[in-house]
């Protein structure tokens, strides 16, 4: 791009850059609004002006406030989390980890980070700012609506944090058995070139363009009866598997496998096959080949592509609101129900509060995996 | 390889797809054609109100689900051939309503209004998502490097999003005097209801799965833009080709296999629509197809699920599926069979 000739008019680059601040404008807008509303009392949410959303007078009022001092403060949090995540902790794991456990670092990592940036922004915070707001006069005042009452009703009284269990169990559940199972598939893809593998290939590509209703329409009276058809083998307490979160959990593996053992396949790909085969002349059998010499190097796919099965089973919403009773129900059906019946302006705050509280997790995901996403999106694409 | 190393490899995924994706599959097909029923059996109850003098006494006859001895209900099993078809496609009624020429008794059929706005839904998204990736992906390549990194994080937030809360945000933007009616109200210095009428949600929905989409397609195109050929992009530059022609006859043609894998993965999740009727709780006006067989087994104010009309609706959603597929799976095919 250095060469003149190729340069262009100034009118065609401020076209593409004000082009390019419209995009990131409406990307993220609607998520910047919802989490602003869920800060205001409802009348100050719903208010048909911008500034009277952002402001929150009527919120203020009511005497919940933040002052100049806490929004510098709080911008200070978001910026060291934000710093901590992109530099430091990918730093940190290339020291501290082996290569063959970075991705146990990983997930150290990013948990202590995220409870260090509750715990700063909701608990040390606020204590210290209450001792220091009186002090700094006019800074301290308070000049911006803000609440927290919202988020304390969603997660303590709807009882939220129940529903955000069952995701944390459904989506483990969901990453570890379909990475283990998809990557030795992807790897025995990868290094036959047999037609049969062809076909497998195809037949799960297929199976990708399923839309999950209809293999839902074949679970459900399935599991519902299961009791009945389990006790021959089982005895009497033969479970019933509707309601269950493993059912649930072995349902969204099989939905994911496609998907995963396509892009592992990729990846495999990737990784020359000379490598495995000088293991194997050195005697090892293909397993040995595939514990010692593939297993150290396969972890930045798998990686990736255990991003993306996490994404399938929090995102999901049709197997999960079908499958599973309320007692076991996730967060994403959950807050579906609560908007449904919710019809006061405090229960829609309520909601968008919940609604913020799922989107969160998400955007610290994208915040320290943004590489692998990127590298996992093309990763099926570029090869075709 | 050998067979039984491979089979060890790519057995238990193979056995998790036999398992949970194709026996559901042979399971739907056959339930399509059955119909599970409680048993009835009509029985004289004799009701009787303590009166003046005597009881007043009324026997009727009442239907009433047979028991068994643990006092559950007793439900038969029956083939009732296409029946199930009949009752999801109402075919007498579709076929009066088609040839009267009359759309508006055609989209009371659940089914057909159903894949009415499927196909739409799934035809204009497309050229949709292909065009603003392509623009989002190009406008990105022209930007300074040091800017890069933040513009795809913040793209990547609509692509991320679960489906069903991204619906909701663009929902509650608009939803009553949400604040973009708002501005559109004092813009156009009229009332609108966006959610009114059919047409206005499926735009929005419309909206709403572009925002999410184009990221994706952006990011793939951002990715092939990486590898085009600089030296042709010079030479067509002395050749005297403009901005246009470059991109038109250079950067498409290089895309092009990129812009069919997104068109393919678009075609396949575009008519699955589903989420988008769940978040701007649309159903009043606008269903989909999937949506369709997920209502069929909700259960019911009774607690019962139509099973086997949610199997013969998902069949022929199925149908679809292998019309789409077609064309893609022969042309890999095609290749396959070229590689060796």
């Amino acid at each position: 791009m250095s060469s003149r000739a190729l340069r262009q008019p100034l009118g065609l680059r401020l076209t593409s850059n004000f082009f390019l601040a419209f995009w990131c404008l409406v990307a993220a807008f609607p998520i910047f609004w919802i989490t602003v509303m869920s800060f205001k009392s409802p009348v100050d949410a719903f208010d048909g002006n911008a500034l009277n959303v952002i402001f929150g007078p009527a919120t203020l009022e009511t005497g919940k406030g933040i002052s100049i001092l806490d929004i510098l403060m709080g911008i200070a949090v978001l910026w060291v989390t934000a710093r901590l995540a992109t530099k430091t902790l990918p730093s940190m794991v290339r020291t501290y980890t082996k290569p063959g456990q970075a991705w146990f670092g990983w997930i150290i990592g990013g948990l202590a980070l995220v409870l260090g940036f509750l715990l700063a922004l909701f608990v040390v915070l606020p204590a210290v700012l209450n001792v220091l707001n009186p002090l700094f006069g006019p800074l301290g005042r308070d000049v911006m609506g803000l609440t927290t009452e919202h988020y304390k009703t969603v997660w303590i009284d709807r009882g939220f944090s129940n529903n955000f269990k069952n995701s944390l169990i459904v989506t483990a559940g969901v990453v570890t058995v379909s990475l283990t199972v998809g990557t030795l598939a992807g790897y025995g893809l990868a290094r036959s070139g047999s037609t049969l593998a062809f076909w497998i290939l195809i037949v799960a590509l297929v199976f990708r363009a399923l839309p999950h209703s209809v293999l839902v329409a074949g679970y459900l009276p399935v599991f519902i009866n299961s009791a009945e058809w389990l006790r021959p083998i089982l005895g009497e307490n033969a479970p019933t598997l509707y309601g269950k979160p493993f059912a649930v959990i072995a349902v969204l593996v099989a939905i994911n496998q496609p998907f995963t053992i396509w892009m592992l396949r990729s990846f495999f790909q990737n990784i020359p096959a000379e490598l495995d085969e000088a293991a194997r002349v050195d005697g090892c059998n293909h397993f040995q080949a595939f514990r010692r010499v593939i297993m150290p190097v396969m972890w930045p796919g798998v990686i990736t592509t255990g991003l993306f099965s996490f994404l399938l089973a929090y995102n999901d919403f049709l197997v999960t609101s079908l499958l599973l009773d309320a007692q076991n129900q996730t967060m994403v059906p959950a807050i579906a129900g609560m908007f449904n019946r919710e019809t006061t302006t405090t229960d829609q705050v309520v909601a968008v509060a919940a609604a913020v509280s799922i989107t969160a997790p998400l955007f610290f995901l994208v915040m320290i995996f943004q590489r692998q996403i990127v590298s996992g999106l093309t990763a099926g694409a570029v090869k075709g | 390889m050998n067979f039984r190393t491979f089979a060890a490899f790519v057995g238990p995924s193979v056995f998790m797809m036999l398992l949970f994706i194709a026996f559901p599959l042979v399971s739907v097909f056959k339930q399509s054609f059955y119909v599970t029923q409680p048993i009835y059996e009509t029985v004289e109850v004799e009701t009787c109100t303590p009166g003046f003098l005597t009881q007043t006494c009324v026997t009727e006859e009442k239907s009433i689900p047979k028991l068994d001895e643990h006092g559950e209900i007793i439900t038969q099993t029956q083939f009732v051939g296409l029946e199930s078809y009949r009752n999801v496609l109402e075919p007498e009624r579709a076929w009066r309503a088609i040839s009267e020429g009359s759309w508006s008794v055609l989209s009371t059929i659940n089914f057909w209004k159903a894949l009415r706005f499927t196909l739409t839904f799934t035809l204009i998204t497309l050229p949709l998502v292909i065009g603003f990736g392509l623009a989002i992906a190009i406008v990105i390549n022209n930007a300074a490097q040091a800017i890069r990194g933040p513009v795809i994080f913040v793209s990547l937030l609509p692509f991320i999003i679960t489906p069903v809360i991204g619906a909701l945000s663009i929902n509650w933007l608009f939803r009553g005097d949400g604040i973009l009616t708002a501005m559109l109200e004092w813009w156009l210095n009229r009332d609108i209801a966006l959610f009114a009428q059919a047409w206005t949600i499926e735009l929005l929905m419309m909206l709403y799965r572009v925002w999410h989409v184009a990221p994706f397609a952006a990011i793939v195109f951002y990715a092939g833009l990486q590898t085009v050929n600089q030296d042709s992009l010079e030479s067509a530059v002395i050749d005297g080709a403009s901005r246009w022609q470059r991109l038109k006859y250079i950067v498409i043609p290089h895309l092009m296999p990129l812009i069919i894998f997104v068109s393919m993965i678009h075609l396949m999740d575009a008519y699955r629509v589903f989420e988008e009727i769940v978040g701007f709780s649309s159903q009043g006006y606008v269903i989909s197809l999937q949506w369709l067989t997920y209502d069929f087994l909700v259960p019911d104010q009774a607690g019962n699920r139509s099973i086997s009309r949610a199997s013969a609706s998902a069949m022929l959603t199925m149908v679809g599926i292998v019309i789409l597929l077609i064309a893609p799976l022969r042309r890999t095919w095609r290749d396959h069979k070229g590689g060796h």
